[in-house]
């Protein structure tokens, strides 16, 4: 099955496009013509799909979005299945509620990148801005399965209020990384900012390289947990090589204390 | 039918469904890995008196969740039930006790049981859920549950979910010799090669069976006894089932996943066994009564 190829006309304004018609999902059972003819909103005004992109395929659960994509939000929003592969930047809110199915960025992804995202895998090979996989305000949980890997660095509270999943960050994070996190695995190759874990309940945070810690986190022990090298491996899988110093020994700490407490920041030995 | 000089009897092994579960069991190195299930299969030869029938299993795991060293197990008992409850004491008792270890589903099968999901408790509220997703695992059958409860060298990693399938019990075959060393050395044999068939074991001890035994006793309060038929020293005492020059008697039971697993290791184990000092292999049958899977000697043979 070919793709459905989308490619970005000349952006006609700097208001963001909001596209969540861009999903397999929607593509799949639709002809070239039902798919230039979707919605997509431009400010309060309803356009066409057509009169922002070229479409080139029909019926197909595999898309790929050419041009400058980077204010075109909600991308791959709430997809179930197939795949997107976004050859450039990407929107805000792409992957957000996804459930399924995976979505590659070749170029940078701006805020709420998979935000309460339940399954599936995005890819970001560039950078992605802040609260990646976190909760939306006023929401209860964040993301609450599937993996999110950023080859890049994240922004701020990247996973915050975060229920189950797995996110990996090979760059760098800023502040609150995991901040009320409930449960799930943030992994951080790079630096973190201030404030890791912090109002954290439940979960994991393992970093490559030292932080520093919230005052409301206790050290337990320096110890080779074996699910590491279930997380590493799988990771491998992926191509995500772990880095060097991961030799397996990490301090354990525990926190937030400042809540439940039962939330565990491994920093690698 | 003969091979190198061995009578084959023309009858065959009757064995019996039951419920099979596979784990892998890793540690820091070998010596742990094989110490856990050395343990974990401890007192598992029988399904009459043990509960269960668990060996190691003849292959060796070069693949691991962990990377490290594994040992994979097979444990087969009548019911879900039984093999639930035998892997909970056994994984919990023998596995979780020992140093470094870490223990895992390795059956894909449509039923589950939930393992992992009652042994977390010893955690007292300490453990640790992680659940990766079927595209990270790669093994796409739905998303696999790990519990991490701490122990005392650290923490032990328990999968949540094992699968259970039916498989096959009490394959088997005779070796019949003229003297115990060289039928002891036949039956060794035998085991080596079955040994590298997946997908089976052979749980009695060193995976041979000195003790065959018939259904039922003189003694009421035992619901089976020796197989007088097949002891040389009774040849005389009862109706012998013996050829003359006949001086030891020795038994291998197979347990499989599947039925083809337990012939061809049948088939190997009898091939490697035919040699100097064995005068006949037969098979244990009760006329059909025992269970519905029937292997032919003649037919197995004849087809490798």
């Amino acid at each position: 099955m070919s793709p459905v190829v989308l490619r970005m006309k000349e952006a006609p304004t700097n208001i963001p496009l909001e596209a969540e018609s861009i999903s397999p999902d929607l593509f799949v059972q639709r002809s070239q013509g039902e798919i230039e003819a979707m919605p997509v909103a431009l400010g309060n005004e309803t356009y066409r799909l057509g009169d922002f992109f070229t479409v080139e395929g029909e019926r197909s659960d595999e898309i790929v979005v050419e041009g400058c994509a980077g204010r075109v939000k909600w991308i791959g929003s709430g997809m179930t299945r197939g795949r997107i592969v976004v050859r450039g930047d990407v929107g805000m809110h792409a992957g957000s509620y996804m459930r399924g199915g995976d979505i590659l960025v070749e170029g940078n992804a701006d805020d709420f990148l998979g935000v309460e995202m339940e399954g599936g895998l995005i890819r970001v090979k560039g950078n992605a801005r802040h609260r990646v996989g976190a909760a939306y305000r006023g929401s209860k949980y964040g993301m609450q399965g599937g993996t999110i890997l950023v080859d890049g660095n994240v922004g701020h509270e990247v996973g915050a209020y975060m229920r189950r999943g797995l996110i990996v960050i090979k760059g760098n994070a800023e502040d609150f990384l995991g901040a009320m996190m409930m449960t799930g695995t943030i992994c951080l190759f790079g630096q973190a900012g201030i404030r890791t874990g912090g109002g954290m309940q439940k979960g994991t945070i393992i970093c490559m390289r030292p932080v520093d810690l919230l005052p409301t986190f206790a050290y337990d022990c320096t110890y080779a947990p074996v699910f590491l090298n279930i997380l590493f491996k799988e990771l491998k899988r992926l191509g995500v090589e772990c880095p060097a110093q991961a030799n397996g020994l990490v301090r354990r700490y525990h926190g937030d204390l400042a809540d439940v407490g039962k939330g565990e920041i491994l920093i690698a030995a | 039918m003969e091979i190198n000089g061995v009578y084959i009897d023309e009858t065959y092994a009757e064995a019996f469904g039951a419920y099979a579960g596979r784990v892998l069991i890793t540690a820091c190195n070998k010596t742990w890995a094989l110490e856990a299930a050395r343990s974990m299969t401890g007192f598992g030869t029988s399904v009459i008196g043990c509960g269960c029938e668990v060996a190691i299993e003849a292959i060796e795991p070069t693949d691991t969740p962990d990377d490290r060293p594994g040992v994979s197990v097979l444990l087969f008992a009548m019911s879900k039930k039984a093999v639930h409850e035998q892997l909970i004491n056994r994984i919990g008792q023998c596995v979780m006790t020992a140093p470094t270890s870490a223990c895992y589903n390795a059956l894909e099968a449509e039923d589950r049981l939930s393992i992992g999901g009652k042994l977390k408790f010893f955690g007292d509220g300490f453990q640790i859920s992680k659940r990766l997703d079927p595209l990270i695992t790669g093994n796409g059958s739905g998303p696999r549950r790990f519990w991490r409860i701490p122990v005392m060298d650290g923490e032990f990693i328990v999968e949540d979910r094992f699968g259970v399938q039916k498989g096959v019990a009490g394959g088997n075959f005779l070796l019949m010799g003229r003297e115990l060393p060289g039928t002891l050395q036949a039956a060794e044999r035998a085991i080596e090669a079955m040994r590298k068939v997946a997908g089976v074991i052979m749980p009695f001890p060193g995976g041979v069976v000195r003790s065959g035994s018939k259904v039922g006793s003189r003694y009421k309060f035992l619901n089976a006894s020796s197989n007088t038929a097949f002891c040389p020293s009774l040849r005389r005492a009862v109706k012998s089932e013996l050829p003359e020059g006949v001086g030891a008697v020795l038994e291998i039971v197979i347990d499989g996943l599947t039925p083809e697993a337990v012939g061809e290791a049948m088939r190997v184990g009898i091939r490697a066994a035919c040699g100097p000092g064995i005068v006949k292999i037969s098979a244990g049958n009760y006329g059909g009564k025992l269970g519905k899977h029937h292997f032919h000697l003649h037919q197995l043979l004849a087809e490798g």
